[in-house]
Order: structure tokens, then C-alpha cells, then sequence
């Protein structure tokens, strides 16, 4: 006869829970919104559902309540762990400051369409799907599932001609770097004869001297995949896409997808790299792909903290500086392939991630705050003398933008301490100095905005005052600065995340 | 009567490497969006081969499940990749990448 069907408990359901939550209640709210006229309830159900999806996750981050036991589910597939929950955490977080901000931005351009959030809310289920991967196919999937909505949403503007393009770039690179990832996931499946990450690291650490074709196949797979999961992530020299995409998307959407992509593609970097491929036998001790991942972080931190300087387009600027972003998480990463550093280098890279998200969504959010109906307006030119006009803006963009530069007191700080301590730690002194050296390079264009703000005089003309993007500015420029002066916060959170396999 | 003999997994995953790279070109030398989102489709099968020429070698069905959802989210992406390149076409009557020049520096 068959065995007997999997139970609830033996698939590990509720571990899942939140992101079953999100993906069911956006499925609902896809069919709902046909009967919705007014858009705004469809906003209101899309924040409920994300945070009925936040509450839960954050009550497994807590152990508060036992939902779902720590560990794999849907045999093997899925991974509920500290990590899957803090990424979880900060995508919803994202998804949700990503909803207030945008619905005045959607009404006033006339964009006022429900499809917009419920888009928003899968690819935040993309990316806590990226975070609990557990196999290869499920990296693949979620990235998709991160990546479609993405460019349905940069696009959502036509025909405006810039939202058009930035739609078709990304889309054209993102499928180009998909294709990538499925090229390096099915060589290293040649390789291990698996997908599973738990039995690719057993295969990963086994194979000998000898083996010369497993190898090289490991090999080129892991490369291919970082190629795949570079272009997701901006990572210098896949970043051509970002400027252009970044700058034409609207701006609520550029300021949701640059956090929410990061997270994601970082996250299901380090469940292949070092939950994955912690070593692949080169008769040594560190794993190769991390000197490939010390040039390309160097690379990301020079080009995009360089670039970002000649910038004169707030969103261009910011684009870069999200390139330059990338860098210091990578630094993490690299950190991460060498031996026992694995999970305080995952804690960086989540650490910063998180201080990255609030900070980085804020910024964009101000951007969103002063442009003007056609998309005009976010020059360098059009914020002199804001802080006369609107001072509590001009304050809240000030604390973004020293965030960014990594100034303490704001969580952009704990960030980098994080990921430099984890370099450090890892015997990765070049590139911490390298990173400290960058991030004072930074300090020149991000100071110059407040600069501009504080001390030129200008005739910024501002749009109205939005309460709901008010409210979504509040919290980042808060959630900035909280955990930035309670570091501890953040350190309880990630302090149990680890990317050892359970066993 | 002519001998069947199996043919050896590296033919295979040679044809697949040679298919991924033809892929690769295409999208870097092409400036038609739709040639490109097809060599971006054959690059995608190549995977594909590779993939099902790996499960049989190693005897599981992973990579032939692997296979399915591939072509399943290729699905989804001409979706989305043909509504852009309609709407693009109306608004700009070209669809060639080199028309795609709104941004700078």
C-alpha cells in the first residue's frame, strides 16, 4: 500500500507561517480588488495582512509563542531558523513602510491602482522566501517570485516614458542574471547530485583531490550563481542596470525595491554560500569563492562611492549609494567563508541589512515627499532651503543621510561596526580599512545634501504635506535612530541567527 | 541493424555549455528586445538540458522537477516581458534597446 500522507506536524507547517499568511491574503486581495472601488481600502487590507504577517514573525523571532518548531519543513525545503525569522522581520518591515509611502504618491500621479500593493506583497513573500531556502529550486522560485512583481511595479508608470524603460532594463538584466543562476544551479547539482543545501555541503566538504570534474563543475556552479545573485544585488561589475532602473521607477517602488532586493539577494547569498559552500576542497582551509568575493567587494565600494559623487539626481545618488551599500555587505560576506567567522558574518550581514532597510526606504521616502507630480523635482537644486520650508523633513533626511554615511548614534553606525568587527575578526584587514576609507568618501556627497538643505537658499517648491508618507517617514527616521542608540536591540535579535545546518 | 549505445553525459552538458554561451552572445550583441528575451529563453533551456542530463546520471528526479518549475517561471516571464515590450512599442514605435536612452551619467 502508500505510506501514509505527511501530517501538519511532519511538513512543519506552521513554521512557515508568515509567509503563507502574506501569499494567501495578497491571493484574496487579487481577487478582492476587483470589488474594491476605493483603492485605499485595498491599501488598508494590504498593511493589515503585512502586519498580521509581521506580528507573527515577530513572535518566532521572540519565542514568545511556539509557532512552528525550529528547523526544516516541507521536508527539507524550507529552513525556520533565527535567520529565516530576522529577514522575515525586516522584509515585512520594508513591505509595510513601502505601502504608507506610497499611496498619496500613487493618488496624486494618478496611479491609484490595486494591483500596486498586492504586487508589493509577493515580492516581500519572495524575499522571506529567499531567506528560509533550504534547496536550490527554492532559491530559484522565491528569486522569481521576488523579481516578477519588481518589474510589473518599476513599470507601473506608463506610459511614462522613464518608468517604461527602467521596467524593461531591469527586466532584460534580471532575466539575463536568472538565466545565470540556473545555469550555476544546475552544474552544481551535476556536481552533488542534489539540490538540497544540507546534502550539497556534505558532497562540498567530501570531495577529494582526485575528483577533478565534481570539482570544477562545484566550481563554476558557485561562480555562476554569484554572477546570478550579484546582478539581484547590485554588485560592481553587475551593476550597469541600477542608476537607470532606480532612477526611472517611481520613487516609492525604487525606495521599497532597492531595501527589499538587497534583503533577499543577500540572504539567499548566504544560504548558498555558507550554508551551501562553506568549502569547496581546494586542499585548503578557506573556501575560493571568498577572495572572488573580496575583489568584488572592493570593486562595489570604490564604484559606487566614487560614482555617487558627481551625482545631481537625488535618486541617481542614491542609486549609487545603494551600489556602495552592497559593498559593505559583501565584505560580511566574504567574511563568512572563512572558517568559524560563518555565523558572526551572517549576524553582520543581517545587522546592517536591517539598519539598511529603515534608513534606506526613509531616504527615498523624502525624495518621494518633494517630487513633484511629473516626476520632476528631485534634484540637488530643488532641495536648497528646504530646511526653511519644511524643517521637520529636512531633519528626517539629515538623519537618513548621516545614517548612511555610518555616523554613531544612528543605526547606519551599528551596521558597519558590525561588518567591520566581522572582517576583522575574519583577518580581512584590507578590505575593513578599505571600507572605513570608502565610507569617509561617502561623507563628502551624502553631507553635501544636508549641506544643501541647511545652508543654501534656494525656492524648494514642495508638495502638500502627506500624512500617510509623513507617518511612513516617522517610523524610518525613528526606527533609524533607535537602533542606532539601543544597539542591543538588534544584537538580541540576530545574536542566535546561524546558518549551520540543524541537524 | 544499427548499435544503440547511451550517449555520455558530457556530450550533453557540452551541447548545453555550447547553447548557454550562443545564449549569452545573443543577449550582448542583439539590440532587438525580442531577440534578446529569446537568446535570454535559450539560455534558460540549456539549463534545462543540463539539468535533466544530470538527473538521469545521477538517477533522481530533483533535476527533472528542477526542469518544471523552469520553464514554469519562464512562463511567467514572457508575460511579463512581452506586455513591457507592447507598451514600450506604443509609446516609442522602436523596440530596439538602443532607443532605450532616457538617463545619463
Amino acid at each position: 500500500m502508500f505510506p501514509a500522507p505527511p501530517t501538519f506536524e511532519d511538513l512543519n507547517v506552521w513554521a512557515a507561517l508568515p509567509v503563507i499568511i502574506l501569499s494567501l491574503w495578497a491571493s484574496v486581495l487579487l481577487v478582492a480588488d476587483r470589488f474594491i472601488n476605493n483603492k485605499f481600502y485595498v491599501a488598508a487590507y494590504s498593511l493589515l495582512g503585512v502586519g498580521i504577517s509581521l506580528v507573527i514573525a515577530l513572535f518566532q523571532a521572540g519565542d514568545l509563542f511556539d509557532i512552528g518548531e525550529s528547523g526544516t519543513a516541507f521536508e527539507g525545503m524550507f529552513m525556520a531558523d533565527q535567520f529565516t525569522y530576522v529577514v522575515n522581520i525586516v522584509a515585512l518591515i520594508s513591505a509595510a513602510i513601502g505601502i504608507l509611502i506610497s499611496y498619496e504618491y500613487l493618488e496624486r500621479t494618478k496611479l491609484d491602482r490595486g494591483e500596486y500593493y498586492i504586487l508589493l506583497m509577493f515580492s516581500a513573500a519572495g524575499a522571506m522566501l529567499m531567506g528560509s531556502s533550504n534547496n536550490l529550486s527554492m532559491i530559484f522560485i522565491s528569486l522569481e517570485l521576488l523579481s516578477i512583481p519588481l518589474y510589473i511595479l518599476s513599470g507601473i508608470r506608463r506610459p511614462q516614458e522613464e518608468s517604461e524603460e527602467s521596467a524593461m532594463k531591469y527586466f532584460l538584466l534580471g532575466a539575463f542574471s536568472s538565466s545565470f543562476l540556473v545555469y550555476g544551479i544546475a552544474l552544481v547539482f551535476g556536481a552533488a547530485g542534489s539540490l538540497d543545501l544540507g546534502e550539497i555541503v556534505v558532497v562540498a566538504q567530501t570531495i577529494s583531490e582526485q575528483e577533478a570534474t565534481q570539482r570544477y563543475l562545484l566550481l563554476i556552479g558557485a561562480g555562476l550563481i554569484t554572477v546570478g545573485l550579484g546582478f539581484k544585488v547590485a554588485a560592481v561589475p553587475f551593476h550597469m542596470w541600477t542608476p537607470d532602473v532606480y532612477q526611472g521607477a517611481p520613487t516609492p517602488v525604487t525606495a521599497y525595491m532597492s531595501s527589499v532586493a538587497k534583503v533577499g539577494g543577500f540572504a539567499a547569498f548566504l544560504r548558498v554560500l555558507v550554508t551551501g559552500l562553506p568549502i569547496i576542497a581546494e586542499g585548503g582551509d578557506a573556501a575560493v569563492w571568498v577572495d572572488t568575493l573580496q575583489i568584488l567587494a572592493a570593486l562595489t565600494l570604490l564604484l559606487g562611492n566614487l560614482v555617487a559623487i558627481m551625482q545631481y539626481d537625488l535618486k541617481r545618488l542614491l542609486a549609487y549609494s545603494s551600489i556602495a551599500h552592497a559593498g559593505y555587505i559583501l565584505i560580511a560576506l566574504a567574511a563568512g567563508g572563512v572558517p568559524g567567522v560563518g555565523d558572526s558574518a551572517a549576524q553582520a550581514a543581517l545587522v546592517y541589512l536591517a539598519a539598511y532597510a529603515f534608513t534606506n526606504i526613509g531616504a527615498f521616502a523624502v525624495v518621494a515627499a518633494i517630487e513633484k507630480d511629473d516626476s520632476t523635482g528631485t534634484t540637488m537644486d530643488d532641495i536648497k532651503g528646504l530646511a526653511v520650508k519644511r524643517p521637520w523633513l529636512a531633519g528626517a533626511m539629515s538623519v537618513f543621510m548621516f545614517s548612511l554615511t555610518g555616523i554613531p548614534l544612528t543605526a547606519g553606525f551599528i551596521g558597519k561596526f558590525w561588518v567591520f568587527r566581522a572582517a576583522m575578526d575574519a583577518g580581512l584587514e584590507p578590505l575593513a580599512v578599505l571600507g572605513v576609507l570608502t565610507s569617509a568618501i561617502s561623507a563628502f556627497y551624502y553631507v553635501r545634501v544636508v549641506w544643501n538643505m541647511y545652508f543654501e537658499t534656494g525656492d524648494a517648491v514642495v508638495p502638500e504635506r502627506q500624512q500617510y508618507l509623513t507617518s511612513g517617514l516617522v517610523i524610518t527616521a525613528a526606527g533609524t535612530l533607535i537602533l542606532g542608540l539601543l544597539p542591543f536591540i538588534l544584537e538580541n535579535l540576530v545574536r542566535d541567527a546561524s546558518l549551520a545546518i540543524l541537524r | 541493424m544499427l548499435e544503440s549505445s547511451p550517449v555520455a553525459i558530457e556530450l550533453y552538458v557540452l551541447l548545453s555549455a555550447v547553447l548557454f554561451v550562443m545564449g549569452t552572445l545573443g543577449v550582448l550583441l542583439r539590440r532587438n528586445a525580442i531577440l534578446i528575451f529569446m537568446s535570454i529563453e535559450l539560455m534558460l533551456n540549456s539549463a534545462n538540458l543540463a539539468l535533466v542530463a544530470f538527473a538521469r546520471q545521477w538517477n533522481t528526479i530533483d533535476g527533472h522537477l528542477m526542469v518544471f518549475f523552469v520553464i514554469t517561471v519562464a512562463a511567467a516571464e514572457v508575460a511579463v516581458g512581452l506586455a513591457l515590450i507592447v507598451a514600450i512599442y506604443r509609446t516609442k514605435k522602436s523596440i530596439s534597446i538602443d532607443d532605450l536612452h532616457k538617463f545619463e551619467g
